[in-house]
């Protein structure tokens, strides 16, 4: 029983009011009330969150790298990282003025892994927001109308779900049967191959929430599909894949490392996949040019090893069950 | 439900899947390339005539209907179509790839698995312990691996530095008595084994760690230590059994899964399987072979389904049920 009260304390939502032991406030318009209730949920999130040493110690990698590829215009010299260019010597071990050394062509590693870190981020985060959409979309509708459009829907994603996803998207990525520019086929690839998990916890979750009492005192209200979906499924939804969300960042990194590795990656640029994939095709493993493609993956274990941290951390937080455990 | 009749809508529904799999690539491959002529042709040149007479024999020419009951037809007879590259049938090249990938596939998952489970198990019952703690980001940060990037540390401090194991390849070319060749091959596949176990044990671990921690607190185990059977005997006889089923489901899920890493890790090692194959047909755009690979390796991982299904409905009729 001690546990229960505990929990309950710990939700900003539900401890505030209690704690406040004031009278509750002139009402303010619906909107500043829920602004003002999200803002609470999030700090209350935030304190748990600061108190996971493996979420913080996530959290404080990723946003490094985020600032690195933010920065990274300005801290790299630019000419030292294109072919055209570049002027250092050629596979030079690392030196004072190449810190991590040189490739065939004589650019700058180091320069090469910081600038990389834009698109390998960039794919990342844009290919996992467009699997949170495909995903969430997709379970809300399956969850929501049930029946047959959720056996139509259930069946689609359970196929790719089990598929083996590097053999699909090697088809889009060739095929690219939206004629897209290279780069955003690469994200249209990994975010089709990746939503199926949220559109199965999404599923889920809402076949819950909408047989909960005030989605159907909502509805004896006369409220629409729209209304109901937007201000009372999702909000109750969302929780379930932020958690899943975070982690597909890393799911979203490692594949593009594995898809430039094997030829699909983006042109013309640099990502760490594609670092990977020039110095194993340069014979780097025979000729031992060590320090041509240790960075770029130390980078991308790096980065997915932080967003896990976060994901698991946050997964606690927003799981409670696993908690109390 | 019936074990028979379960058995037979699993069957129904791995069919439906496979067909939604032929639909898929017919569309790919078919549909919606402006020309699949010009895809196939790509490097040669042709008259009007020849292009005529190839999309004659292609039975382009048809109307869409009767090119998709054509495509089931020869397909179903494992007619796949002639590689760009080599000229000869995808079926016949895809087989005689299929021994390499199936040996290193069905020894990395059982490592993968054997290793995963233990660590699984001895973290989960002892949540907190050092153990539980340092093999739980062990394992994260092994997942976080690229599995190509992992091959390549692998083979440079195995292979080169140390000089243990041959670094590609999958038999020393010579004369030799069948166990030299079996240890020779043996030889050959330990780090690419190695690569694919250290890659997936992680989700395994996580997987059975997590549901282990579930049941512990699960009345009947309770009621097991109650009993008084020692704390050994508890988690090998009553959590770990119900403990498995999950972890039991994500080993078939997650073929698929293992599929994509054994591809790039042949590709590191040279090792002629499917992955070896699929490299070379991306690289020189040899769509026939692209398609085939994955019409076969989908086919595989939803019998691979089918398989986990039925077997899971005798390890536990309950979900027969529902």
């Amino acid at each position: 029983m001690s546990k229960m009260p505990e929990r309950l304390m710990s939700d900003p939502e539900l401890s505030a009011p209690v704690t406040d032991g004031q009278a509750l406030p002139v009402p303010d318009s619906a909107r500043k009330i829920a602004w003002a209730r999200r803002r609470r949920s999030m700090s209350g999130y935030w304190k748990t969150f600061r108190k996971s040493r493996q979420g913080m110690v996530g959290l404080v990698i990723l946003g490094f790298f985020v600032l690195l590829a933010l920065t990274a215009p300005y801290i790299v010299n630019l000419p030292e990282i294109y072919p055209a260019t570049a002027t250092g010597p050629i596979l030079h071990p690392p030196s004072l003025q190449y810190p991590l050394g040189t490739d065939t062509f004589g650019r700058s590693v180091l320069g090469m892994v910081v600038f990389g870190s834009r698109i390998s981020l960039l794919i990342g985060f844009t290919a996992t927001v467009g699997a949170m959409l495909i995903g969430s979309s997709m379970g809300i509708a399956a969850g929501y109308y049930g029946g047959r459009i959720d056996t139509i829907l259930s069946a689609i994603t359970n196929w790719f779900l089990v598929l083996p996803w590097i053999v699909l998207a090697i088809v889009i990525a060739t095929v690219n049967p939206f004629h897209l520019p290279q780069l955003g086929n690469l994200i249209l690839v990994i975010a089709i191959t990746s939503w199926a998990g949220t559109a199965r916890l999404v599923r889920a979750q809402t076949l819950s929430v909408k047989e909960r009492t005030y989605v159907e005192r909502s509805r004896a209200l006369g409220s629409g599909n729209w209304h109901l979906v937007t201000r009372h499924i999702l909000p109750n939804v969302m929780p379930v894949i932020y958690a899943n969300t975070v982690l597909m960042v890393a799911i979203a990194i490692l594949s593009e490392a594995a898809l430039s590795f094997l030829g699909l990656g983006p042109q013309n640029t640099v990502s760490w996949g594609v670092i990977l994939e020039e110095s194993y095709s340069a014979g780097s493993l025979t000729a031992g040019y060590w320090w041509w493609f240790l960075p770029p993956g130390i980078a991308i274990v790096l980065v997915a090893l932080s967003v896990t941290l976060c994901g698991y951390a946050l997964d606690e937080i927003l799981n409670p069950r696993l908690r109390e455990r | 439900m019936g074990a028979r009749r379960y058995f037979f809508k699993k069957t129904a529904y791995a069919l439906l899947t496979l067909l939604f799999v032929l639909t898929f690539n017919f569309v790919m491959f078919r549909v919606l390339p402006s020309d699949p002529v010009a895809q196939l042709t790509r490097s040669q040149k042709l008259s009007r005539d020849d292009v005529a007479e190839l999309r004659h024999n292609l039975g382009l020419d048809q109307p869409l209907p009767t090119q998709y009951v054509t495509y089931l037809k020869q397909t179903a007879a494992l007619n796949l179509g002639r590689s760009i590259l080599s000229g000869r049938d995808v079926w016949g090249e895809i087989k005689a790839r299929l021994p390499a990938t199936i040996a290193l596939l069905s020894l990395g998952t059982l490592f993968a698995t054997l290793l995963g489970i233990w660590v699984g198990i001895k973290g989960g019952w002892k949540r907190g312990s050092t153990f539980d703690t340092s093999s739980l980001f062990t394992s994260q940060v092994f997942w976080s691996m690229s599995e190509a990037w992992l091959g390549m540390v692998l083979i440079v401090v195995f292979g080169s530095i140390l000089g243990w194991f041959p670094t590609g390849q999958w038999q020393t070319p010579g004369d030799a008595t069948a166990i030299q060749r079996l240890a020779d091959w043996a030889n050959h596949l330990f780090l690419p084994v190695l690569t694919l176990t250290l890659g997936y044990f992680g989700e395994y671990a996580i997987i059975m760690r997590s549901s282990l921690i579930e049941v512990k607190n699960d009345d009947f185990v309770l009621t097991a230590r109650a009993k008084g059977i020692p704390d050994r005997e508890v988690r090998k006889r009553h959590a770990v059994p119900n403990a498995f089923l999950p972890t039991f489901t994500l080993i078939f899920l997650s073929f698929g899964f293992v599929l994509g890493g054994a591809i790039l890790i042949e590709v590191v090692f040279s090792w002629p399987g499917i992955g070896q194959l699929e490299y070379d047909a991306i690289n020189n755009l040899d769509y026939p072979l692209i398609q085939g690979i994955f019409l076969l390796s989908s086919a595989a991982v939803i019998f691979f389904n089918l398989v986990a299904d039925v077997l899971y409905s005798y390890m536990d009729p309950r979900i027969r049920e529902s």
